[in-house]
């Protein structure tokens, strides 16, 4: 009985890790330019894919996933080179469809490069689950849980100790502001992409051997991801990361004890609840229209 | 009722251009056969028209209201299989499942609209992504019901002992409700209701403050546009004779929303002219093969970065610039 509980929360932990890793990269890139990055799947899946190709073609493991985090990074300043930075003043359904049409377009590349079946990622210490009160875990999960850790911490650390990061918190809070007391706005968002599409490509990578990787891999891990960045206040990095966890586990237990056919629509019930009785999400401030 | 000047200017169209622009389509809709010589032709010219007709619909909530909807093919879908199941399954005369498909979408749609429209921008484009996806997956669970992913077939729209068949018989019929859908759309837009809805999208707190009950509108709004959507969802199941739960998922309500904003926000000719681009683009695309993915979303991205208003607004500025000088 507890162990088919903990059972449930340690896989929603696992899934919920990479949410809170694709949450995390929405809000980013929202703080810096109040865009809602639709690609953001896309850099899960060019980790995965990159991880799992590379190695396969004898690239050892660490190196193919700095590749991957290398290639995503590229990718994500191209597309707010070319496309967000040209269409600042857009309205946010055109922004909206700027981003899908980047991520039509990176996934088509991408099927282009790597084809469209599925490839296999070897687990990275071993295939024998680990027990752990009779609930049984893949050491995978621990690689899941321990690298998403590691990302969020020093993320923290770069928003909060570096000039870097202040300057991208404080164009945050106030762009013009911030502009008038030096900051290089336009390097921020920049920035702000390259963060988040390395994040994704990491949870992409480490998660590659749980899940396969394949073209269209990063749909539903990226819309997650953006319901994990809702349910924690847009712009709210913490928050992103409960939200990420919180839809993680809720998912894992609803296909454990209700159904697991409806496994992907738990997250977007659970959205549309807060969203009714909470319209900021849960951590969100209130904020008010100035007219 | 509150006039507000400083929005009349914005769309507001003198009616005879606007019974001309009619009879412009009335004449396009009715000359276009001569040129579609085959089926193939006509099929793609009557997939456009349901499309259209979803997006003319679609363009009032988010051209004119300012809300954005990323679940619209929910109520396609909703229309599609309530169709499908009443009239395949349960025997039901086709019209009556199309009104009560329809109806059921009009209630759904006025529940949600009030607590969902109170949410702003991204928050709402959540929500409604969120509705779309539960009803796309309960599509494709409850196979019972709706046969799955592999989806259901459905039967041919009869009325008055008359059977809808054929190629040329459903361009006819799609393109009279296109006219109906178009027609509708501007008389709104021209109404009282237009002008309301052209304020919220201005400025909303500006709007209530003098004295527009801008909930009322909004909640309107989503619900003609979401009737929109099913009946053309109950006609698109009768014409193809086969629904699956992609034609209700995230992709189609994509789909759905670039063709209006492709086109042209808070036009209804735009809507029109998107759908049909985006409809036909996608066919023309096939010549590039493994490539047509990568051309899709490169055009979608730069005709979005370069003419962000949209096809039809941005033709129409360049022209009115060169009367100019």
């Amino acid at each position: 009985m507890f162990a088919e509980f903990l059972q449930y929360m340690l896989s929603g932990l696992t899934i919920g890790a990479i949410y809170a890793l694709a949450g995390l990269g929405f809000s980013i890139i929202y703080n810096a330019s109040h865009v809602i990055n639709f690609a953001q799947g896309e850099f899960i899946m060019i980790g995965g894919m990159a991880a799992a190709t590379l190695t396969a073609s004898g690239v050892p493991l660490p190196l193919a996933i700095l590749m991957g985090c290398g290639g995503a990074m590229i990718v994500g300043v191209l597309v707010a080179k070319f496309t967000v930075e040209r269409a600042r003043n857009a309205s946010v359904v055109t922004l909206i469809i700027i981003t899908i049409g980047a991520s039509i377009f990176l996934r088509g590349v991408a099927e282009l490069v790597w084809g469209k079946d599925f490839k296999r990622l070897e687990a990275f210490s071993g295939e024998t689950p680990i027990n752990i009160l009779g609930a049984s875990m893949q050491p995978q999960s621990l690689w899941v849980i321990g690298c998403a850790a590691v990302l969020i911490v020093a993320i923290g650390t770069f928003f909060n100790r570096t000039l870097t990061g202040k300057a991208m918190l404080a164009t945050s809070h106030n762009r013009l502001a911030a502009q008038l007391v030096g900051i290089n706005v336009k390097r921020v968002v920049l920035i702000s992409f390259a963060l988040s599409a390395a994040l994704g490509a990491m949870g992409g990578a480490v998660v590659a051997p749980i899940t396969f990787s394949y073209t269209e891999m990063g749909i539903m891990l990226g819309l997650k991801g953006f319901t994990a960045a809702v349910l924690g206040g847009l712009g709210n990095g913490p928050g992103a990361v409960a939200g990420g966890l919180i839809v993680g586990v809720a998912e894992a237990l609803g296909a454990g004890y209700i159904s697991s056919a409806y496994k992907d629509a738990v997250a977007f019930v659970i959205i549309l609840l807060v969203l009714l009785f909470m319209p900021s999400g849960l951590f969100g401030k209130r904020g008010t229209e100035r007219v | 009722m509150v006039q507000i000047a400083a929005t009349r200017t914005a769309a507001a169209q003198p009616i005879n251009t606007r019974l001309l622009s009619l009879a412009a389509l009335a004449v396009v809709i009715a000359v276009l056969p001569l040129a579609l010589t085959n089926n193939f032709y006509l099929d793609i010219a009557i997939l456009a028209g349901f499309n259209a007709i979803v997006c003319v619909g679609l363009n009032l909530l988010i051209g004119y209201a300012g809300q954005i909807s990323l679940g619209h093919a929910g109520f396609f879908g909703i229309g599609a299989y309530a169709s499908g199941i009443l009239v395949t399954t349960y025997g039901w005369p086709p019209i009556a499942a199309l009104l009560v498909g329809a109806l059921f979408v009009g209630v759904l749609a006025f529940l949600l609209a009030k607590p969902i429209l109170r949410l702003k921008g991204h928050y709402l484009a959540m929500a409604t992504l969120g509705i779309g996806i539960i009803v796309s997956i309960v599509l494709r669970t409850e196979t019972g019901l709706t046969g799955g992913p592999d989806g259901m077939m459905v039967d041919s729209f009869k009325i008055f002992g008359l059977e809808l068949y054929g190629e040329k018989t459903w361009y006819w019929v799609v393109g009279v409700m296109l006219f109906i859908a178009v027609w509708l759309s501007l008389n709104l837009i021209d109404s009282p209701v237009g002008r309301a809805l052209r304020a919220v999208h201005g400025s909303e707190v500006a709007a209530e403050v003098v004295g527009v009950d801008t909930t009322r509108y909004k909640v309107m709004v989503f619900v003609v546009s979401a009737v929109f959507a099913s009946v053309a969802g109950s006609l698109f199941a009768h014409y193809t004779g086969l629904i699956t739960p992609a034609k209700a998922d995230f992709f189609k309500s994509i789909e759905l929303v670039t063709m209006v904003v492709f086109g042209g926000m808070a036009s209804t000719f735009g809507a029109v002219i998107g759908a049909v681009v985006l409809t036909v683009l996608p066919q023309a695309l096939t010549v590039f093969q493994d490539y047509s993915q990568i051309v899709l979303g490169a055009i979608l991205m730069f005709t979005m970065v370069f003419m962000p208003k949209g096809l039809l607004p941005t033709i129409e500025g360049l022209i009115a610039q060169r009367r100019r000088a």
